[in-house]
Parts: C-alpha cells; sequence; structure tokens
C-alpha cells in the first residue's frame, strides 16, 4: 500500500513525532509529501 | 486537526487525486487519531477548519497498524515505534481506526 | 561546586474574564464564527474564584496539598472541591483577578493601563491588604477614569478591553500607532506575563527570607516577546519584572525554548552560581492569557467546567551552596541535540539514560521524575490523554528495553517513580518546574534523595525548524560538598605547589 504512495505524515509530540514517521514510510516506499507533528498542550 | 494541516491536506488531495494520497498518523490516544482520521474522510467533525463539511475520504492509518508496520523496514520500526507500543494503547487506536475507515473511506 | 535551590514560589492568578477575551480558542472562535453554540454556551462553563480556589490541583499547584494527596483522590476532580481551601498557600497564592488587574497596572511604567474609577476605589483596599504588596508598588496604581474613557478608548482608540465579571472595567491602550509589537493586545499579553511574574518573585523571596539586594541575576523562561518592530524579541522581562519587584541589584536576560525553557534556564542558573559569575539567581516565568480556555470547546461540550481560567507563574532562586539544600547536579544533565532524532526512544535515551549512565546510574536509581506535569482533568477530556502519565511509561518502556525493569513491571515503575499532574496547561509552567518546590520538600525530609527533571519543548511550533527540543538535569541530596570541595581545593593548590617545586629543582639541575 505505501510503495509509491503519496503520504501525508500527521505526527504526534506526545505520541510518534512526524520525523519519526517520515523514517518509518519512506522506508516502506512512500514519498512523504507533507509532514507535520501536532502539539496538544 | 490543525487548521494549517487541514488545509494542506485539502490541497495535496486536490493535487495527487485523492485515490493517491494515504494519511499516516501518530496519535497518542485513540480519541485523537479517530478525530484526525474523521476529518480527512468526513469531514472536520469540530467545524473548524478548512475540512469542515468536505469529506475526502482518504485512506488514513495509524503508524502502528498492523497494515503500516508491516510494509516498515523492521529495523526502522523497531529504532523509531517500538518503544511506543509499550506505552500507547495500540488495540483502542486499532479499533477506532478501522471504525472510521470502514464508515468513511472512499478507497 | 554545585548550586542549590534555596526556594521557590509558585502563584496562579485566575482570570475567567481573560479567558473569554484573550485566550486564542475563543479569539479564533470569535472571528470565524461569532455566533457559535460554543461561545453562546461558554459562559454558563466558568468557574468563580471560590471555585477556583477549591480546585484540587490548584490548592496542590500552591503546595497546600501535595502530588501524592491528589493521588489519593478520585479523577476527575473538577466534581470534587478541596474542603476549606484558602487563597494562600505554602509556596504562594491564588490570586483573584480584580486584584490581578490592579497589579497590572502597577507593573505597567507606560501609562497604558487604565481602569474605571469605581472598580479601583472598590479593588484597591483588599490589594492594600495584600501581606506582600507594600507602598512601592501600591503606588503605582492610579485613582481610576471615568467609564465613558474607558468605552471611547476600546470603541475609537483600539485598546483591548479588561472585564471583570462580564463588566467592562478597563483597557489597555496600543503602545504604538503603527507597530503591531506594541499593539494593545500584545501589551496586554505582555503585561499580564510580567505581573504574574512579579507575584511569582514577591512570594519567592518573601519565603527565601533574603534581602532583595542579594539577588544579582535574574533570567526569564516564559513564551512571551517583547519588543518593537525593529527587535520583535527585544527582551527583557527579567530585568523589567525584577524593576517592579524591587531587586535593585539585579540585571538579567530572558532565555526562550519554548516549553523546555525553565530547565534550560535553571541549568544556566546553576551554571551561573558554579562557576562563581552570581551567588544568587533567579529564575521566572509569568503566565499566558493565550492559553487560557485552550481546550475549552472540549470542556463545553462534555459539559465540564472551563478549567483553563488561571494564568501560573512560578520563581526559584539558585544560590551558593550552603551545605544544606538540594544540589541542582548540572553533571547528570541531559540534552537532545540537533542529531539525536524525534523518535520518542531517541529523545528519552537522550534526556533520561544518557546523564544517567554517566554517573553509573540506572533509571531506578531516580526516586521521582518531574516531566510535563498537565493536569489530566484538563487534557483527558480534549482527548491528549494523560501526559505524565505517557511520558512515566516512555521512561518505564525504555527501562524495560534496557532490562532494569521487566515489561510486567512498568505500572509499578510509574506509581512509584511518577506522580500525577496537577499543574493548568500554560506551556511552560507545567514542564518539570512545578515539583521543584515539594522536591526539595521531599529531599530535605530525606523522603527522596534524587530527582530528575524533564523540561521538553516544540520548537517546530515556531517553524524555524522540525526539531523537537528538552534538557534536564538531577535535584539531590546535599552532600555536604562544601566542605568536601573546600578540602579538595586545598589539596589541590598542595599538589600544584609541589608541582612547581620538582620543577624548579629540575631546571635548576639541568641548569647546573
Amino acid at each position: 500500500m505505501l510503495k509509491g504512495a503519496k503520504v501525508v505524515v500527521i505526527g504526534d509530540r506526545d505520541g510518534i513525532p512526524g520525523p519519526a514517521i517520515e523514517e518509518c514510510v519512506r522506508s516502506a516506499g512512500a514519498e512523504v509529501v507533507f509532514s507535520s507533528t501536532e502539539c496538544f498542550v | 486537526m490543525d487548521l494549517e494541516n487541514q488545509k494542506r491536506v485539502k490541497e495535496l488531495s486536490d493535487q495527487y487525486g485523492a485515490e493517491n494520497v494515504i494519511i499516516v498518523l501518530g496519535a497518542a490516544e485513540s480519541e485523537a487519531a479517530g478525530l484526525a482520521a474523521e476529518t480527512v474522510t468526513a469531514g472536520d467533525p469540530t467545524f473548524a477548519g478548512p475540512l469542515t463539511g468536505v469529506s475526502l475520504g482518504l485512506r488514513a492509518y495509524h503508524i502502528c497498524e498492523d497494515e503500516m508496520k508491516s510494509e516498515v523496514a523492521e529495523q526502522v520500526y523497531e529504532d523509531q515505534v517500538s518503544m511506543m507500543e509499550m506505552v500507547l494503547d495500540v488495540d483502542s487506536i486499532k479499533k477506532e481506526m478501522s471504525a472510521i475507515r470502514s464508515e468513511h473511506c472512499k478507497f | 561546586m554545585n548550586s542549590v535551590i534555596q526556594a521557590t514560589g509558585y502563584i496562579l492568578a485566575h482570570t475567567p474574564d481573560m479567558l473569554v477575551h484573550n485566550g486564542t480558542t475563543q479569539t479564533a472562535e470569535r472571528a470565524a464564527n461569532p455566533q457559535s453554540e460554543y461561545l453562546q454556551q461558554m459562559p454558563r462553563y466558568l468557574r468563580n474564584y471560590q471555585q477556583a480556589i477549591e480546585y484540587l490541583p490548584n490548592q496542590t499547584y500552591i503546595g497546600n496539598l501535595t502530588p501524592e494527596q491528589l493521588a489519593q483522590i478520585d479523577q476527575p476532580w473538577y466534581d470534587k472541591k478541596a474542603e476549606g481551601a484558602v487563597r494562600f498557600g505554602k509556596f504562594g497564592e491564588i490570586m483573584p483577578q480584580d486584584e490581578f488587574l490592579l497589579l497590572m497596572q502597577s507593573c505597567d511604567v507606560f501609562d497604558l493601563v487604565w481602569l474605571s474609577k469605581t472598580f479601583v476605589e472598590c479593588t484597591k483596599p483588599r490589594l492594600s491588604s495584600h501581606p506582600l504588596i507594600g507602598e512601592d508598588i501600591l503606588s503605582k496604581i492610579k485613582d481610576g477614569v471615568e467609564q465613558e474613557s474607558v468605552e471611547r478608548y476600546v470603541h475609537v482608540e483600539h485598546a483591548e478591553p479588561l472585564y471583570h465579571l462580564g463588566e467592562l472595567v478597563g483597557f489597555v491602550k496600543r503602545a504604538h500607532d503603527v507597530d503591531i509589537n506594541l499593539s494593545a493586545h500584545v501589551m496586554l499579553e505582555n503585561l499580564v506575563s510580567k505581573a504574574t511574574s512579579v507575584l511569582a518573585l514577591l512570594h519567592l523571596i518573601h519565603r527565601a527570607g533574603i534581602d532583595k539586594s542579594a539577588v544579582s541575576y535574574v533570567i526569564d523562561c516564559s513564551e512571551e516577546a517583547c519588543g518593537d518592530m525593529n527587535q520583535r524579541g527585544g527582551g527583557n522581562f527579567a530585568k523589567a519584572a525584577a524593576e517592579t519587584a524591587g531587586l535593585t541589584n539585579a540585571t538579567g536576560c530572558d532565555i526562550r525554548a519554548f516549553c523546555a525553557a525553565p530547565a534550560h534556564a535553571l541549568i544556566l542558573a546553576a551554571s551561573l552560581v558554579s562557576a562563581g559569575t552570581h551567588q544568587n539567581v533567579v529564575v521566572t516565568a509569568g503566565g499566558c492569557t493565550a492559553k487560557l480556555g485552550m481546550n475549552g470547546k472540549d470542556h463545553v461540550k462534555k459539559g465540564i467546567p472551563l478549567l483553563e481560567d488561571v494564568l501560573g507563574g512560578f520563581a526559584v532562586l539558585v544560590s551558593k551552596n550552603d551545605g544544606v539544600n538540594p544540589e541542582i547536579d548540572t553533571f547528570l544533565s541531559g540534552r537532545h541535540t540537533v542529531g539525536t532524532g524525534s523518535s520518542p526512544q531517541a529523545v528519552i535515551t537522550a534526556l533520561v539514560t544518557e546523564p544517567l549512565d554517566r554517573g553509573g546510574l540506572k533509571i531506578t536509581d531516580i526516586d521521582k521524575y518531574s516531566v510535563e506535569m498537565q493536569n489530566p482533568d484538563i487534557t483527558k477530556p480534549a482527548g491528549a490523554g494523560d501526559v505524565p502519565l505517557s511520558n512515566y511509561k516512555m521512561i518505564a518502556a525504555l527501562a524495560v528495553k534496557r532490562g532494569e525493569i521487566e515489561r510486567d513491571e512498568i505500572g509499578a515503575f510509574v506509581e512509584k517513580h511518577g506522580m500525577v499532574g496537577w499543574a493548568p496547561t500554560q506551556g511552560h509552567i507545567p514542564s518539570g518546574v512545578p515539583y521543584l518546590g515539594f522536591a526539595c520538600d521531599e529531599i530535605l525530609q530525606g523522603k527522596i534523595s534524587r530527582a530528575m527533571i524533564i523540561g521538553k519543548g516544540s520548537l517546530f511550533l515556531g517553524r524555524m525548524t522540525n526539531l523537537f527540543d528538552g534538557v534536564s538535569f538531577v535535584l539531590r541530596k546535599n552532600t555536604g560538598a562544601q566542605e568536601e570541595c573546600a578540602a579538595s581545593e586545598q589539596q589541590i593548590r598542595s599538589m600544584i605547589a609541589k608541582a612547581m617545586r620538582e620543577f624548579a629543582e629540575n631546571m635548576m639541575r639541568e641548569q647546573r
């Protein structure tokens, strides 16, 4: 599913932050088109 | 979901085609994961952002879900995410995400 | 030689009208959707001053209830009250909004804050009876202006209105006609930050029992910026607050690092004292109007009170080692670096285990960890979870990965080494520092010997970097290092003298 897909990453500072998810999906062959980390506090 | 992020999701979905875009979340709570997933599928439930009333129906997954984990290189997942599996309530996140997908996902 | 924490001060100001008019959740809603259901329902969910005083986490913040006692009480806490709760606490106080508006005016040296005559007449006598507010501050409160003047400034002159119990009672003028960094909105935010910092400083000095002139340096670690259009964050809240608080012998500066700033500031303060540059350094921060009611929509939707109705402030006195008070161990200080990476395990490794490894300590050797002590009563209904709990679980999970505890011991670890959160969601205010007052008490009483203070900051919100930030340090029982150090200094001196003698003898021998 991820291979060749355009991925939008919405990370969470208190969960998994954006850059960590980016590394993951890139390793699966996805293209990250936008990445952000949300902070609820 | 942050209003600026909603705007970007909408733009990127228009640009690449909704069928080609996947949203990958890292939310700490199932409730927050569910809200984000709902926002990019059914529309913003808080009626605050650009996705209010916009049903994109995008595919949305949490990085801890099996569909994602199985495709990520094992060592990368181990280094980046594995520790959080002990911290997050992964079962409740999975349940929440698949419920939203089966109801609102179009792809 | 390590420095010590000599005293702490913690204050809250209950400002429900600022929640309504200055919190960004509310101002954004009013701009986008002025008729929204939330805005209409909101007033019914505001708490009065007595309710804010009786709120268990608030009583904990000012030291009348320990974190341990708070943890004994089942959550949620918003439907319970602290019986017999009072305004003043061991560490500080909860100031009511009307008195706070007067304090704010006394912190304004540019004639920007104006209050109506009747409001001042009615409120000033009460502020005058405040045990820590003297004539130096009271004399700066103006007699007040007519109500028509208040209305005119708000409606014609772009002033920011000040309300109390729904009534317009004053305004903050803009400080410049075109400079947006001196707009009425910015001036209000900054004066609120300054006034809460001043109140925390007054309580700190009182609790420390030192002469105001003994403080030589003040570091402000809040999240506001003061300056004009040519230097937006020029500064300096620290010196401005020190002036109002009467710390005549001090200068200072502002340190900014989002919510991580208090931990950064304490490490810097400890280093300044350890280096002998200063003997008494104060770290202080005021509160933030923008974050008032931040999760209000979720609270109202769930039918619970608007709990984010208090501004927070704190001040900490870092002093030369007295051989008694708890030491800030900067050797055991962790930092999230540019190269650390953003995965939670990399972050916790950098902040917790790297410094502990350096000192030959295990994760379980730290008695208490103070993380982001956000009150879960506020964050849970907003879907943001229990922030301290998830931080403790991360530390425990790393301990599992390192083989220091078993996976089924995570819960027990969290219970033993963690705490429930009690601080308001004021960004930097909950970040590591709310525990310092209790930590000092518990270390002095021999209940614990080591605490780790962790500050984390979301730098990416400033859109300058995608990085996260964090620093940590250990607070520990005083080891009486003062004498040890003096002795070792003498030893070093005699070693140097001996080496010099030997060197000279060798030289002479060679010359012969």
